[in-house]
């Protein structure tokens, strides 16, 4: 995928969150935003989710230009897959009723068409056990397979990945992570916010370090980590990677 | 001893051996009985239960009068609140400032004053002049309250992160409601409901006042037949209890049970 962010800014309550971002990036597979807490990396995610409006400035992808506005963005978010980092499953329904529900309602699938495809999915990573189980009888790394499999059984257009193993115990890290590099192997797109720095240089063909809301460092996955031109990206780098 | 009754777990479910739970309900009992035994024995006062068995046709009347009235308090009471919980989440002003003031009204004064003020005054204004339908009406109005509050809490718990997700995945508002949030709204307000109608059928107690024969109006015409005051209420206290103890079991079930499913 292409995409190109051009001058996008937001304040949340006269705090700037991102401050002209913009970055032009051709052939994308798996594009990876790094940097500290609360440095905008979130809020960018969720600006080309559609979740959230930037005050000023454009996003295009693969050549069309996302307009902020409800009708407009409900069509849009129809055709991407969002992950969010606490798993976000409906409490009441089960593993495949989540994944089912958005199928049926969003997407008219019928409810055959639509479990066929959810149980395809759950089969395929290794959830099958669990397919009547609710969230709360599931572990949080099983949780967020579910929610990964839900974004994926849309068939989206490319994924978005909000820190999806911050929530989760050290134990259940990998598993999720594996689901997400299985995915990346198919060549399904995917941009992912993530703090996992051996994934990160693992997965990502492009890697962006985004601090103070600003672009402070693009480059491919072996510039960004193993030749950081900027201190501040040294320093993060030393601070994630101390231990 | 005392650590029979003494559980060894002190966290979420305490659990005692058959043998606790019979000697505790005995000395629950010998406790309770005792005190009023000992309470009555002070007053020296006579029973005469025949002069109020004459009347028993009285109480059935009033009792069943006192359940009609709670139902269909109740059925209304959940219309009202809910058009109330919406109004105070609504983006149109007018309708979230009544639906506020409503309510902070409702709750702020006694259910007393204000069926003497519905029904003497504006019940009056407007030729409303059948007590029943006045009775309903002004318990529903009051119930409506709390039960506005109860949906509306129901509503609050649903997390953002919940709507969030729905949005994401391209959820019309409608779907939203039907298919997420009001699905675990009803859930979750079940048990505060049942509790809500507890307290529905106590209050109607006061529809008294404006001479709707309920179960109250009739204990008190009893006793002013009879003179016999102990036997006209005691019966009274029990028939509120037989209405609302299963009302409070079925809430404390809703409770465990929800709270395991969610």
């Amino acid at each position: 995928m292409k995409l190109e962010l051009s001058g996008i800014t937001k304040t949340y309550e006269g705090q700037v969150v991102l401050d002209h971002v913009s970055v032009i990036l051709d052939d994308i597979h798996a594009f990876v935003i790094i940097g500290p807490s609360g440095g905008g990396k979130t809020t960018l995610l969720r600006i080309l989710a559609g979740l959230e409006y930037p005050d000023s400035g454009k996003v295009t992808i693969d050549g069309e230009e996302i307009q902020y506005h409800e009708s407009w963005l409900r069509k849009y978010r129809k055709s991407i897959g969002m992950v969010f980092q606490s798993y976000n499953l409906f409490p009441h329904l089960s593993a495949l009723r989540n994944i089912t529900l958005p199928l049926e309602l969003v997407h008219g699938m019928s409810r055959q068409d639509a479990e066929a495809r959810a149980m395809e999915l759950l089969e395929r990573f290794q959830l099958k056990d669990h397919t009547y189980k609710k969230p709360i009888q599931l572990s949080g790394g099983q949780k967020q397979r579910v929610a990964i499999a839900r974004a994926m059984a849309i068939k989206p257009k490319f994924l978005l990945l909000d820190e999806p193993t911050s929530a989760l115990d050290p134990e259940f890290t990998s598993e999720v992570l594996d689901m997400i590099e299985e995915l990346r192997e198919e060549q399904k797109d995917l941009i992912l916010v993530t703090h996992e720095m051996g994934f990160a240089r693992q997965v990502a063909d492009h890697v962006m370090f985004v601090a103070e809301g600003r672009v402070m460092e693009i480059g491919n996955a072996g510039e960004i980590f193993d030749a950081p031109k900027q201190g501040e990206l040294k320093q993060f780098l030393d601070k994630v990677l101390k231990y | 001893m005392a650590g029979l009754f003494i559980s060894q777990e002190h966290h979420e479910h305490p659990k005692w051996s058959n043998l606790a739970w019979v000697l505790s309900a005995i000395l629950v009992f010998i406790i309770i009985s005792g005190i009023f035994i000992f309470a009555f024995s002070q007053l020296q006062y006579h029973f005469n239960w025949s002069a109020i068995y004459k009347y028993k046709a009285k109480f059935i009347h009033g009792w069943l009068m006192t359940i009609i009235i709670s139902l269909f308090s109740l059925v209304l009471s959940l219309f009202i609140g809910f058009f109330f919980a919406v109004g105070q989440q609504s983006r149109f002003l007018p309708y979230r400032m009544i639906s506020k003031v409503y309510i902070e009204i409702i709750r702020g004064t006694p259910l007393l004053v204000q069926i003497l003020i519905f029904f003497y005054v504006i019940g009056s204004a407007f030729h409303l002049n059948n007590r029943y339908v006045a009775g309903i009406l002004i318990l529903s109005f009051f119930a409506g309250a709390y039960v506005s509050e109860i949906i509306r809490a129901g509503i609050e718990s649903i997390g953002k992160t919940q709507l969030e997700t729905a949005k994401s995945l391209g959820f019309t508002k409608r779907d939203t409601y039907r298919y997420i949030i009001i699905p675990q709204v009803l859930k979750r307000i079940m048990p505060p409901l049942a509790g809500q109608f507890v307290s529905l059928v106590k209050d109607s107690s006061l529809l008294s006042i404006i001479s709707v024969s309920e179960f109250t109006l009739n204990a008190q015409e009893v006793n002013s037949y009879t003179y016999s005051t102990l036997e006209s209420y005691i019966p009274l206290a029990i028939g509120y209890f037989i209405l609302t103890f299963p009302i409070s079991m079925l809430t404390r079930y809703l409770e465990r049970k929800f709270h395991y499913e969610t």
